[in-house]
């Protein structure tokens, strides 16, 4: 196979943000008499070794159920919960560091905009905020803050700016207040933004416009935007590469074409199955919810209740035992697609054998 | 006849501000056996439809037209009657399973409750009943005794299902019935619902948000937009040859995954969905429609026929030419 044109790329350009083995835990509580005899609070291990990069100008979606980790990484991104192992580099220096100027670098856009803004403050306020907290007075070509405040809700979708200075969150609809909220985050002019689940609160004839302004943004301005979210839909209409997350960890991250349509992880295929469409129903559906982060199985994290396990699939190709026993990480199956799973490793390379192969007969 | 007929029905709330036309004149048939999807989004009158086929709504809502739920009117009916249709003929689905059971009853007893208050049977017989209907939306009827805290979102979806089943109704009203849970158990409970609803013949009202999902399991699909039904008909001809640009930007809001159109390109509609108590004049959609012309603005447009048993509230569909031709011809000229 010819190498791809990413590939030397990949290595000349340092990924703006780089995560190494993230790990995240929480305390489980316990009762007081479980505390007296000595017994310990269970671990919750939601963040459990993610690993990921995003490059500048690049939209990552990181996608799963709710629980499998992906809002604790975002956080743990943001500096919002201490990584208890591994490593967060922005521009190949560790966040821990500098913590604030990294802040005024990466910018979040919170799901829910009612509650990201004050109530009481004008929309001038809530978008001049950062700029106060960050004690910027002047842009970088000698901006006043109102100017920089206009450019912000300008970029963000509100114009005339001016007429929005003096409005109050309530006077405006849903979409509006999404756009304010981003408006906040890009007044500060960041270079990357992690936005959580951006447009799952709004209105569906409402949501494509937003997703579209966070397109914008990136082309206009080059910003990397890392957006959780559990629409693998959203993820198509504007992510370039997609992770899927399960259980803490990343099981399969590519290309959004190719994970998104020719996925290899059974879990992703499995998400794909309950995308609703006509018809759907009659696909297969996982049963039972999520497992429990405090108790996360041997082998494989999704084998007890990955389908290719239970239909046998697995057996046949002779890597249950693996499944069962064996944890994994991900192995690059096809260029920059890569997958945590046992059988795609051994079916993938046969089907690139057999297609070689078929030629001759 | 109908199971469900609902005949230009309005509903008005009270508010200081006056009232708030929440609904405005809408028609639904629901046969026997019958899903229909309603689908609109916030603030497009859909719950409130929800509400007022049970007279659910707050007192002082003023409430017009007629809604025939067996051949009986259901606006006319003494409290008595009411309260042995809830339940026994009709019983409803909510969006919020986790706020809509007693935390501190167990769920056996919730769904016990209704059968005993509805004399459906004696104290024993509701018992195994109730084991029956657990098992029958797909819990273990040890769940019997547990407290709503120790299920999770969709096992409680289960028991709210099982209650709306208990007394053997011919409608169910699903009000966001998956709104709330996680994609993977909102396939299971979807799925679920479609079971019960062919095994056991049911009619089913199935509102949401949610236009992919309707697709799945419904009949026919009611698109509201400000107040009224803009696009009604098959299913399948609703959601994949849209008549109202409305039904189209909002499918198009539920991307086909896969499908080339929508990669990188999200697409959506400009602007928001009018506040009822401040609708634009002629065509309540017109302020945000792609294919807006000089007379949208004039005509507000009744539900003309697009095809057998399908019909939209558009100027562009064919059958409204006349109405069209009838605006220009008699003040043409200024």
């Amino acid at each position: 196979m010819p190498p791809t044109e990413q590939a030397p790329d990949r290595e000349v350009a340092p990924p703006l943000l780089e995560v190494r083995d993230l790990k995240v835990t929480f305390a489980g509580r316990i009762g007081l008499g479980a505390g007296l005899l000595g017994r310990k609070a269970t671990q919750s291990r939601a963040v459990d070794g993610v690993s990921l990069q995003l490059r500048r100008g690049e939209v990552l979606a990181l996608a799963g159920e709710s629980g499998c980790g992906k809002t604790t990484t975002a956080r743990a991104i943001m500096g919002l919960e201490p990584p208890k192992e591994g490593q967060i580099l922005f521009e190949g220096r560790k966040i821990s560091k500098g913590l604030r100027a990294y802040r005024r670098k990466v910018q979040m856009v919170f799901q829910d905009p009612t509650g990201a803004l004050n109530p009481r403050q004008t929309i001038y306020e809530s978008v001049a905020e950062g700029l106060r907290i960050h004690r910027i007075h002047h842009g970088p070509n000698g901006e006043t803050e109102q100017q920089l405040v206009a450019r912000a809700l300008s970029r963000a979708g509100m114009r005339p700016p001016e007429r929005f200075f003096l409005n109050y969150p309530h006077e405006l609809s849903g979409g509006q207040r999404q756009r304010v909220v981003i408006a906040g985050a890009l007044v500060l002019d960041p270079v990357m933004l992690v936005a959580d689940e951006p447009v799952s609160n709004l209105d569906a004839s409402v949501r494509g416009e937003i997703l579209r302004l966070l397109l914008q943004i990136r082309d206009d301005l080059g910003l990397a935007i890392l957006v959780v979210t559990h629409d693998l839909g959203l993820a198509w209409t504007i992510a370039d590469r997609v992770a899927v997350m399960y259980l803490g960890r990343i099981v399969e991250i590519g290309p959004a074409e190719d994970v998104l349509t020719r996925p290899l992880h059974p879990y992703t295929k499995a998400l794909l199955n309950v995308v609703p469409e006509a018809g759907g129903l009659d696909r297969p559906i996982l049963t039972g919810e999520p497992p429990d982060p405090t108790r996360i199985p041997p082998g494989c994290r999704f084998h007890p209740r990955c389908p290719e396990v239970a239909t046998g699939a697995a057996r046949a190709a002779g890597v249950e035992d693996r499944c069962r026993g064996e944890d994994l990480g991900l192995m690059e199956l096809r260029p920059g697609h890569f997958a945590a799973c046992h059988l795609a490793a051994v079916t993938v390379g046969e089907g690139q054998a057999m297609s070689t192969s078929q030629p001759k007969r | 006849m109908s199971l469900l007929s609902v005949h230009d029905l309005f509903v008005n709330y009270r508010t200081q501000g006056g009232p708030v036309p929440a609904v405005r004149g809408v028609d639904i048939e629901i046969g026997t056996g019958e899903v229909l999807g309603l689908a609109g989004e916030s603030g497009c009158g859909k719950s409130t439809i929800a509400g007022a086929l049970l007279r659910l709504l707050p007192t002082g809502t003023e409430v017009t037209g007629s809604i025939l739920l067996n051949g009986e009117d259901v606006l006319g009916m003494r409290p008595g009657r009411l309260r042995a249709v809830r339940w026994t003929e009709t019983s409803i689905v909510f969006q919020g399973a986790m706020h809509a059971l007693n935390p501190v009853q167990r769920v056996g007893e919730q769904i016990e409750e209704a059968i005993l208050i509805h004399h459906q049977a004696g104290e024993r017989e509701a018992h195994v009943r109730v084991g029956g209907l657990l098992e029958q939306v797909g819990l273990p009827p040890r769940r019997i005794k547990d407290y709503p805290h120790e299920l999770s979102g969709g096992q409680k979806q289960r028991v709210m299902i099982a209650m709306a089943l208990a007394c053997n109704p011919s409608l169910i009203i699903a009000d966001e019935p998956t709104t709330a849970l996680d994609v993977m158990v909102q396939a299971q409970v979807l799925k679920l619902l479609k079971e019960l609803q062919r095994d056991l013949g049911l009619a089913m009202l199935f509102i949401t948000h949610d236009l992919s999902v309707l697709i799945e399991v419904c009949d026919r699909l009611a698109i509201m937009y400000a107040g009224r039904i803009v696009e009604e008909g098959p299913a399948q001809s609703v959601f994949y040859e849209s008549a109202h640009p409305y039904t189209r930007a909002l499918a198009d809001a539920f991307p086909a995954i896969g499908e080339g159109r929508f990669r990188k390109a999200p697409s959506g509609l400009p602007g928001d969905p009018p506040y009822p108590q401040d609708l634009p004049g002629g065509c309540t959609f017109h302020p945000r429609c792609p294919l807006a012309f000089e007379a949208c603005p004039h005509i507000d447009p009744r539900l003309f026929d697009v095809g057998p048993g399908w019909r939209a509230a558009c100027l562009l569909v064919d059958s409204a030419k006349p109405v069209l031709e009838a605006a220009r011809t008699p003040g043409s000229g200024p």
